[in-house]
Protein backbone atom coordinates (compact mmCIF):
# COMPACT_ATOMS: atom_id res chain seq x y z
CA UNK A 1 0.00 0.00 0.00
CA UNK A 2 1.37 3.20 -1.28
CA UNK A 3 1.23 6.47 0.74
CA UNK A 4 -1.87 8.70 -0.26
CA UNK A 5 0.64 11.74 -1.54
CA UNK A 6 2.68 9.38 -3.56
CA UNK A 7 -0.59 8.31 -5.11
CA UNK A 8 -1.33 11.63 -5.53
CA UNK A 9 1.91 12.86 -7.20
CA UNK A 10 1.72 9.73 -9.44
CA UNK A 11 -1.40 11.04 -11.16
CA UNK A 12 -0.77 14.59 -11.27
CA UNK A 13 2.82 13.54 -13.42
CA UNK A 14 0.96 10.70 -15.42
CA UNK A 15 -1.83 13.80 -16.19
CA UNK A 16 1.05 16.05 -17.19
CA UNK A 17 3.09 13.79 -19.26
CA UNK A 18 -0.38 12.24 -21.51
CA UNK A 19 -1.45 15.97 -21.77
CA UNK A 20 1.48 17.91 -22.82
CA UNK A 21 2.99 15.36 -24.89
CA UNK A 22 0.01 15.26 -27.16
CA UNK A 23 0.02 19.19 -27.05
CA UNK A 24 3.50 19.09 -27.95
CA UNK A 25 2.93 17.20 -31.18
CA UNK A 26 -0.84 18.91 -31.75
CA UNK A 27 0.19 22.68 -31.32
CA UNK A 28 0.31 24.42 -34.45
CA UNK A 29 3.71 27.12 -32.78
CA UNK A 30 6.50 25.78 -32.41
CA UNK A 31 7.58 27.99 -29.27
CA UNK A 32 4.84 26.30 -27.25
CA UNK A 33 5.43 23.21 -28.40
CA UNK A 34 9.13 23.81 -26.63
CA UNK A 35 7.39 24.88 -23.91
CA UNK A 36 5.23 21.53 -23.34
CA UNK A 37 8.28 19.46 -23.82
CA UNK A 38 10.07 21.17 -20.96
CA UNK A 39 6.87 20.56 -18.97
CA UNK A 40 6.92 16.64 -20.25
CA UNK A 41 10.98 17.09 -19.29
CA UNK A 42 9.80 18.12 -15.43
CA UNK A 43 7.44 15.69 -15.20
CA UNK A 44 10.05 12.70 -16.29
CA UNK A 45 12.12 14.45 -13.94
CA UNK A 46 9.22 13.87 -10.94
CA UNK A 47 9.23 10.32 -12.00
CA UNK A 48 13.03 9.76 -11.40
CA UNK A 49 12.50 11.15 -8.06
CA UNK A 50 9.82 8.66 -6.80
CA UNK A 51 12.19 6.17 -8.23
CA UNK A 52 14.77 6.91 -5.50
CA UNK A 53 17.53 7.66 -8.78
CA UNK A 54 18.13 11.31 -7.22
CA UNK A 55 20.85 11.99 -9.43
CA UNK A 56 19.16 10.78 -12.80
CA UNK A 57 16.82 13.56 -11.82
CA UNK A 58 18.93 15.58 -11.12
CA UNK A 59 20.64 15.29 -14.57
CA UNK A 60 17.12 14.93 -16.76
CA UNK A 61 16.61 18.62 -15.01
CA UNK A 62 20.55 19.97 -15.76
CA UNK A 63 20.80 18.55 -19.21
CA UNK A 64 17.72 18.07 -20.67
CA UNK A 65 15.62 21.07 -19.55
CA UNK A 66 18.45 23.17 -18.69
CA UNK A 67 21.01 22.71 -21.87
CA UNK A 68 18.59 20.85 -24.74
CA UNK A 69 15.77 23.23 -24.22
CA UNK A 70 17.60 25.97 -24.07
CA UNK A 71 19.15 25.10 -27.61
CA UNK A 72 15.75 24.28 -28.68
CA UNK A 73 14.36 27.50 -27.79
CA UNK A 74 17.62 29.74 -29.17
CA UNK A 75 17.50 27.75 -32.76
CA UNK A 76 13.57 28.61 -33.19
CA UNK A 77 14.07 32.14 -32.33
CA UNK A 78 17.22 32.53 -35.19
CA UNK A 79 15.41 30.66 -37.87
CA UNK A 80 10.86 31.20 -37.06
CA UNK A 81 9.45 34.73 -37.64
CA UNK A 82 7.42 36.03 -33.90
CA UNK A 83 4.06 34.90 -33.80
CA UNK A 84 4.00 32.63 -37.18
CA UNK A 85 1.91 29.74 -37.06
CA UNK A 86 2.94 26.67 -38.84
CA UNK A 87 1.05 25.50 -42.56
CA UNK A 88 -2.22 23.34 -41.69
CA UNK A 89 -1.32 19.83 -42.28
CA UNK A 90 -2.30 17.97 -45.54
CA UNK A 91 -5.08 15.85 -44.40
CA UNK A 92 -3.88 12.24 -45.46
CA UNK A 93 -0.53 12.74 -43.73
CA UNK A 94 -1.79 13.62 -40.84
CA UNK A 95 -4.25 10.38 -40.86
CA UNK A 96 -1.14 8.42 -42.16
CA UNK A 97 1.02 9.80 -39.06
CA UNK A 98 -2.45 8.84 -36.69
CA UNK A 99 -2.74 5.53 -37.94
CA UNK A 100 1.12 4.34 -37.49
CA UNK A 101 0.98 5.85 -34.00
CA UNK A 102 -2.09 4.35 -32.69
CA UNK A 103 -1.13 0.79 -34.39
CA UNK A 104 2.38 1.47 -32.27
CA UNK A 105 0.50 2.16 -29.40
CA UNK A 106 -1.75 -0.60 -30.08
CA UNK A 107 0.58 -3.47 -30.42
CA UNK A 108 3.27 -2.69 -27.78
CA UNK A 109 0.28 -2.04 -25.37
CA UNK A 110 -1.26 -6.00 -25.96
CA UNK A 111 2.12 -6.72 -25.90
CA UNK A 112 2.26 -5.37 -22.64
CA UNK A 113 -0.61 -6.74 -21.15
CA UNK A 114 -0.58 -10.02 -22.19
CA UNK A 115 2.30 -10.32 -19.98
CA UNK A 116 0.36 -9.47 -17.09
CA UNK A 117 2.47 -11.65 -13.93
CA UNK A 118 5.49 -9.09 -14.33
CA UNK A 119 3.60 -5.86 -14.79
CA UNK A 120 2.01 -6.33 -11.39
CA UNK A 121 5.22 -5.91 -9.44
CA UNK A 122 5.08 -3.42 -6.61
CA UNK A 123 8.19 -1.33 -5.61
CA UNK A 124 10.44 -3.25 -2.91
CA UNK A 125 12.02 -1.36 -0.76
CA UNK A 126 14.07 1.94 -1.13
CA UNK A 127 17.33 1.12 -3.00
CA UNK A 128 20.70 3.35 -2.35
CA UNK A 129 22.26 4.94 -5.11
CA UNK A 130 24.28 7.24 -3.81
CA UNK A 131 26.97 9.23 -5.75
CA UNK A 132 29.85 7.20 -4.34
CA UNK A 133 28.23 4.06 -5.78
CA UNK A 134 27.50 6.15 -8.89
CA UNK A 135 31.27 6.86 -8.89
CA UNK A 136 32.55 3.59 -8.38
CA UNK A 137 30.60 1.68 -10.95
CA UNK A 138 31.39 4.67 -13.72
CA UNK A 139 35.06 4.31 -13.41
CA UNK A 140 35.79 0.96 -12.46
CA UNK A 141 36.36 -1.78 -15.09
CA UNK A 142 34.89 -4.90 -13.03
CA UNK A 143 31.98 -7.36 -14.43
CA UNK A 144 29.17 -4.35 -13.99
CA UNK A 145 31.86 -1.64 -14.34
CA UNK A 146 31.37 0.98 -17.11
CA UNK A 147 35.01 2.58 -17.50
CA UNK A 148 34.49 1.27 -21.37
CA UNK A 149 31.38 3.39 -22.31
CA UNK A 150 32.49 6.41 -19.84
CA UNK A 151 35.85 6.91 -22.10
CA UNK A 152 33.99 6.70 -25.08
CA UNK A 153 31.39 8.56 -24.75
CA UNK A 154 33.90 11.08 -23.81
CA UNK A 155 35.69 10.47 -27.15
CA UNK A 156 32.64 11.37 -28.52
CA UNK A 157 31.70 14.47 -27.02
CA UNK A 158 34.92 15.40 -28.35
CA UNK A 159 33.79 14.59 -31.26
CA UNK A 160 30.86 16.55 -31.35
CA UNK A 161 32.50 19.75 -30.84
CA UNK A 162 35.14 19.67 -33.59
CA UNK A 163 32.12 18.80 -35.57
CA UNK A 164 29.71 22.08 -33.91
CA UNK A 165 32.67 23.72 -34.66
CA UNK A 166 33.47 22.64 -38.38
CA UNK A 167 29.92 23.19 -38.77
CA UNK A 168 29.52 26.60 -37.52
CA UNK A 169 32.46 27.99 -39.19
CA UNK A 170 31.89 30.70 -41.78
CA UNK A 171 33.74 29.69 -45.52
CA UNK B 1 -4.02 1.38 -4.16
CA UNK B 2 -0.90 0.05 -5.54
CA UNK B 3 1.64 1.52 -7.96
CA UNK B 4 2.30 -1.08 -10.46
CA UNK B 5 4.51 -1.03 -13.53
CA UNK B 6 1.55 -1.13 -15.79
CA UNK B 7 1.09 2.83 -14.48
CA UNK B 8 3.61 3.73 -14.89
CA UNK B 9 4.48 2.23 -18.55
CA UNK B 10 1.32 4.14 -20.11
CA UNK B 11 2.61 7.20 -19.66
CA UNK B 12 5.73 6.80 -21.44
CA UNK B 13 4.01 3.93 -24.38
CA UNK B 14 1.41 7.18 -24.86
CA UNK B 15 4.44 9.59 -24.96
CA UNK B 16 6.14 7.39 -27.83
CA UNK B 17 3.39 7.24 -29.50
CA UNK B 18 2.94 11.31 -29.57
CA UNK B 19 6.43 11.02 -30.41
CA UNK B 20 5.92 9.39 -33.80
CA UNK B 21 2.92 10.93 -34.64
CA UNK B 22 4.69 14.31 -34.90
CA UNK B 23 7.75 13.09 -36.20
CA UNK B 24 5.62 11.70 -39.44
CA UNK B 25 3.37 14.75 -39.56
CA UNK B 26 5.63 17.37 -38.64
CA UNK B 27 7.56 19.81 -41.47
CA UNK B 28 9.43 21.90 -39.36
CA UNK B 29 12.89 20.48 -38.69
CA UNK B 30 12.85 21.47 -35.39
CA UNK B 31 9.74 20.24 -34.46
CA UNK B 32 10.89 17.13 -35.48
CA UNK B 33 13.81 16.93 -33.36
CA UNK B 34 11.32 17.69 -30.81
CA UNK B 35 9.46 14.56 -31.02
CA UNK B 36 12.33 12.71 -31.30
CA UNK B 37 13.34 13.89 -27.73
CA UNK B 38 9.83 12.91 -26.87
CA UNK B 39 10.48 9.55 -27.95
CA UNK B 40 14.26 9.30 -26.20
CA UNK B 41 12.76 10.52 -23.46
CA UNK B 42 10.11 7.36 -23.12
CA UNK B 43 12.73 5.45 -23.86
CA UNK B 44 14.61 6.64 -20.66
CA UNK B 45 11.96 6.07 -18.67
CA UNK B 46 11.43 2.73 -19.52
CA UNK B 47 14.86 1.72 -18.98
CA UNK B 48 14.38 3.40 -15.42
CA UNK B 49 11.05 1.95 -14.79
CA UNK B 50 12.02 -2.34 -15.65
CA UNK B 51 15.44 -1.50 -13.96
CA UNK B 52 13.80 -0.49 -10.19
CA UNK B 53 11.04 -2.83 -10.80
CA UNK B 54 12.05 -6.10 -12.27
CA UNK B 55 15.96 -5.54 -10.63
CA UNK B 56 16.08 -3.12 -7.83
CA UNK B 57 19.61 -4.81 -6.63
CA UNK B 58 21.77 -3.43 -10.20
CA UNK B 59 22.02 -0.48 -11.52
CA UNK B 60 22.31 -0.98 -15.54
CA UNK B 61 18.85 0.63 -16.39
CA UNK B 62 20.41 3.69 -14.83
CA UNK B 63 23.58 3.94 -16.40
CA UNK B 64 21.94 3.30 -19.88
CA UNK B 65 20.13 6.28 -19.06
CA UNK B 66 22.43 8.24 -17.66
CA UNK B 67 24.86 7.51 -21.09
CA UNK B 68 21.47 8.17 -23.32
CA UNK B 69 20.87 11.63 -22.02
CA UNK B 70 24.47 12.46 -22.73
CA UNK B 71 24.40 10.91 -26.28
CA UNK B 72 21.38 13.05 -26.95
CA UNK B 73 22.72 15.86 -25.73
CA UNK B 74 25.39 16.13 -27.95
CA UNK B 75 23.21 14.84 -31.09
CA UNK B 76 20.44 17.18 -30.39
CA UNK B 77 23.77 19.69 -30.50
CA UNK B 78 25.00 18.98 -33.75
CA UNK B 79 21.46 18.44 -35.10
CA UNK B 80 20.71 22.18 -34.24
CA UNK B 81 24.17 23.09 -35.65
CA UNK B 82 23.06 21.83 -39.09
CA UNK B 83 19.51 23.29 -38.96
CA UNK B 84 20.92 26.80 -38.44
CA UNK B 85 23.34 26.58 -41.29
CA UNK B 86 20.38 24.68 -43.42
CA UNK B 87 18.41 28.04 -42.95
CA UNK B 88 21.66 30.48 -43.26
CA UNK B 89 21.91 29.23 -46.86
CA UNK B 90 18.04 27.98 -47.74
CA UNK B 91 16.19 30.47 -45.84
CA UNK B 92 13.79 27.82 -44.63
CA UNK B 93 13.62 25.04 -42.56
CA UNK B 94 10.50 23.37 -44.16
CA UNK B 95 11.68 19.88 -45.05
CA UNK B 96 9.54 19.67 -48.08
CA UNK B 97 11.23 23.40 -49.74
CA UNK B 98 14.56 21.70 -49.19
CA UNK B 99 15.23 18.82 -51.55
CA UNK B 100 17.82 19.96 -53.05
CA UNK B 101 21.68 18.09 -51.48
CA UNK B 102 23.70 20.53 -53.56
CA UNK B 103 23.50 24.05 -53.44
Amino acid sequence: MESVGNIILYFIVAIAIIVFSVLTVTTRRILRSATYLLFVLFATAIIYFQMDYQFLGAVQIAVYAGGILVLFVFAIMLTQQPGKNAEPLASNKRWLGLIAALAGVAVCGYGLFSYADFGKRLLSGGVDVNMEKIGQFLLSTDKFGYLLPFEAISVLLLACIIGGVVIARRR
Amino acid sequence: MDLTLFMYLIPSLIMFGCGVYGFITRKNMIAIMISLELMLNSVDINFVLFNRYLFPGQMDGMFFTLFAIGIAAAETALALAIIINVFRIAKNVDINKITKLKF
